[in-house]
């Protein structure tokens, strides 16, 4: 029953390269504790080969130029972890999380799948590379064989069934303990000169058991690879967050978008990987400062009025995608329009996950713009014209000349079409609708009346002179229940302009008595 | 007298060279007896460009003159006001969207009526409607560019465009997307100096932008202003005898003195519809119409509400 084990080494410093991958060829060495008393919390190879330790001073490290001196970010390492599961249930479903840095996992009936297990393995490495996770992958006959693999080797191992207390015996005894802190049994064995598993291995039960109690026995059973126990499984939430802390506060649109094109890419790596997509953004800032009562120039959607530090942005689309690309240009659009007012500390991307879209598009089905290219592009003329000036129309259920409001626009999926062609049907009305062409906003008029209609009009150097004809008044009101109440006369006329006669709309407001050159027949 | 100098260039790989006119005789024996370009085509050899396919304007009458909208080309309407231009826009708006096309109108003085639109059967759920020069609503941009930059961050550069400019842009952005079956851009209260202002080289460019897409590209406007790139133009005008027929559905007969008129109540009237002429001014596909340039149709009023 093969299980297989993803252990990330350095784990804190490995959480902070996946939003800085141009630091892993430096010596990186993460920080933590209070400003004057920060200490060395974990460090990559290159930081210990030049003679890091966990726990020295900042002070200690500082003296040396070549090191990167990060502070830990749980944020970070939390969005990692996450990553690790994502990478894990992209293979098996049947996953157990022991640890951050360590997830393991089921490997039952995927060989069919995924080919045999060597392939799974490296598989399993390059994805959690795609992740931005540099991890060690072992495949072992037992869940602690391969986590001690794991831990041990680095890179791609896979043992054999039958030979884990031959492949374990050359790796340390220190490879049994987890964490930093210095255990009393592994400062037994280095008394012993127990150095390796097979020393461990090597050592008589009943001597052992009589020393150092079950806790020995079961450190030897472990390093001889013949303890076995069940996985425990774990259902990782669809949770898909990515988040940086930043060293210094960023005031600069362009590297902040360098930023989430990172985040981007590795949410969509994510979403991808347990086969989803996502069709809504949210964006969440930190703001060092926060926005001042003078200030109050952001949407109130944009701001929670109980923190002010917090800047939200959401991109809803229409369609489920998954496309870094599109989305960063998305919110790159977005943030030009609504920018975040104050230097930002903190950034949260997160993803609202779904099925991915399936359509097939029919070889007779008219054309229609692709939903990325559109989303993109609608995004783009809301840059130009601005918001609520795009989009689809949706008539209201009201008398109101002008109820209409706008809406997103998301054309529906074209339908098989009729097999007959448009030009040989018959339309229903032979004619065209006369169209009206709205003056917005409407034009203030000075009629004259005679015998109580319209006879001649004053409105601009264009439109003025003797009405020619005119019929109406056609009366309407409504919402007089409201405050906007609107009672109007509706008058159709026409008014002779340079060389031809016009037709218009004009209104009498009854309400302000005011009239108004609603617009021109056309 | 010097001899007038003849310019000639002989070949692309060399230099001008320039001889008496008494030469030129002897210059042009030269120039036969260089070898002849290779890879320039006859022009009797050039491969003819296809026809491209119509689509119905929803107008009876406008298909029978023109055969339809040309796919991939730019077909321009113009004419006064009320002389029917967004009714024929409308009308090819409600044939594309109930053929289930997306469609794109850029408004450019925003006078586009929802309703009748709604009362021409135009899907509105099929045409995105652009409104430039429309008010930006919600969010103030010169004063969040203002605390940006009191905050030291980079604030976005504003430019202020005119509708017209805005209009183009977005135009360029429709096409370039694609997947459009109808982009009309409406130019009808734009005046005509500042219509005629706008660059050939745009028409040029949304044109290059539609060719060989199934696109049509629609504009009216009060002039043409589109030139040479407009594939079909069209010219309409009312006809001024019968704008309107007011006496239609209440007295039946017309009255014919003035006293009569005056006894006719104005509620009475009513708005029949527009009588329009179209004239086919261009149509680059034929050389010389075979059928009539001209038609005419009526279109009718739909009071909503």
């Amino acid at each position: 029953m093969p299980f297989a084990c993803i252990f990330v080494p350095d784990f804190p410093v490995e959480a902070l390269l996946r939003s800085e991958p141009e630091l892993r060829s430096q010596a990186v060495a993460v920080l933590e504790g209070k400003a004057p008393l920060q200490k060395v919390f974990a460090g990559n190879e290159k930081a210990r080969r030049a003679g890091v330790e966990v726990g020295m001073t900042k002070l200690q490290i500082e003296a040396c130029t070549d090191f990167v001196l990060r502070a830990r970010s749980p944020l970070q390492e939390a969005a990692a972890h996450s990553a690790l599961l994502d990478c894990a249930q992209s293979f098996s479903p049947r996953i157990e999380d022991a640890g951050d840095d360590t997830i393991l996992f089921d490997l039952v009936g995927l060989e069919p799948l995924f080919g045999p297990l060597p392939k799974i393995a490296r598989d399993l490495a390059r994805r959690a590379s795609e992740f931005g996770l540099e991890a060690n992958v072992a495949v072992a006959s037992n869940l602690d064989t391969a986590m001690l693999a794991a831990r041990g080797f680095s890179g791609v191992t896979v043992i054999p069934a039958g030979r884990e207390a031959e492949q374990l015996s050359n790796l340390p005894v220190a490879v049994l303990f987890v964490g930093a802190v210095p255990s009393p049994t592994l400062e037994t064995f280095d008394r012993w000169g127990v150095r390796n598993l097979r020393g461990l291995a090597a050592l008589p039960d009943v001597a052992l058991s009589e020393r150092l109690g079950q806790e020995g026995v079961r450190l030897q059973q472990l390093a001889r690879g013949s303890i076995s126990r069940t996985l425990v499984p774990v259902e990782p939430p669809l949770i898909f967050e990515e988040a940086v802390e930043l060293e210094y506060p960023l005031m600069l649109l362009e590297p902040l978008t360098f930023l989430l094109s990172r985040l981007l890419e590795q949410l969509c790596a994510r979403l991808g990987a347990r086969a989803l997509a996502t069709q809504e953004l949210r964006l969440r800032l930190e703001l060092e400062n926060g926005w001042h009562a003078e200030d109050d120039c952001c949407p109130s959607t944009a701001l929670d009025s109980s923190d002010r530090r917090i800047f939200q942005r959401t991109l809803r689309l229409p369609v489920p995608l998954l496309d870094a690309r599109i989305f960063l240009k998305l919110l790159q659009l977005d943030l030009k329009a609504n920018p975040p007012g104050a230097p930002i500390v903190k950034i949260y991307l997160s993803a609202e996950p779904v099925r991915p879209r399936a359509a097939q598009s029919g070889l007779f089905l008219p054309p229609s713009p692709e939903p990325e290219k559109l989303e993109l592009t609608l995004a783009r003329i809301t840059g130009i014209v601005g918001e609520g000036s795009v989009g689809s129309l949706e008539i209201l259920d009201t008398h109101h000349p002008h109820g209409f409001r706008m809406r997103r626009f998301a054309p529906t999926e074209p339908q098989k079409l009729d097999p007959r062609p448009y030009s040989g049907e018959k339309p229903e009305s032979s004619s065209a609708i006369t169209a009206l062409r709205i003056f917005r906003p409407a034009l203030r008029a000075t009629v004259t009346l005679r015998h109580g209609k319209p006879s001649h009009i004053v409105c601009s150097k264009q439109i003025q002179g003797d009405v020619l004809w005119a019929a109406g008044p056609w009366r309407s009101s409504g919402d007089w229940w409201e405050q906007e109440g609107w009672s109007r006369d509706e008058w159709d006329i026409a008014v002779q302009a340079e060389s031809h006669i016009a037709l218009y709309r004009l209104v009498h407001d009854r309400l302000s008595g005011r009239w108004l050159l609603e617009g021109n027949y056309d | 007298m010097a001899s007038p100098l003849i310019c000639s260039q002989a070949a692309m790989n060399h230099p001008i060279v320039f001889v008496p006119e008494e030469r030129s005789a002897l210059l042009l024996n030269r120039l036969s007896a260089l070898p002849k370009f290779t890879g320039v085509t006859a022009a009797s050899r050039l491969e003819m460009r296809p026809a491209p396919k119509m689509v119905s304007t929803g107008i009876h009458a406008m298909d029978a003159l023109t055969g339809g909208l040309p796919r991939g080309c730019l077909t321009e309407i113009f004419g006064p006001a009320s002389s029917g231009r967004s009714s024929v826009l409308l009308a090819a708006l409600a044939a594309a969207t109930q053929r289930q096309e997306v469609c794109a109108l850029v408004d450019v003085t925003n006078a586009f009526d929802p309703q009748s639109a709604a009362a021409a059967r135009v899907v509105l759920d099929r045409l995105l409607w652009v409104r430039c020069g429309h008010e930006r609503e919600g969010h103030d941009f010169s004063r969040a560019n203002k605390t940006f930059l009191k905050a030291g961050a980079l604030a976005p550069q504003k430019k202020v465009e005119g509708p017209v400019e805005q209009a183009l842009r977005v135009t360029d952005l429709l096409l370039q997307s694609g997947g459009f079956g109808l982009v009309a851009i409406d130019l009808s209260d734009v005046p005509p100096k500042m219509a005629r202002r706008i660059p050939l080289t745009s028409w040029f460019r949304f044109q290059r932008a539609v060719e060989n897409t199934p696109t049509v590209l629609f504009v009216i406007g009060q002039v043409p202003c589109a030139q040479t790139c407009a594939t079909l133009l069209l010219k309409l005008q009312a006809s001024g005898k019968s704008v309107v027929d007011p006496w239609s559905s209440v007295l039946g007969e017309r009255p014919t003195t003035n006293d009569q008129r005056r006894t006719i109540p104005p509620h009475a009237q009513l708005l029949d519809g527009l009588q329009v002429d179209g004239e086919l001014l261009r149509y680059r596909m034929e050389r010389k119409p075979s059928r009539s340039v001209n038609a005419a149709f009526v279109t009718k009023m739909l009071r909503t509400g």
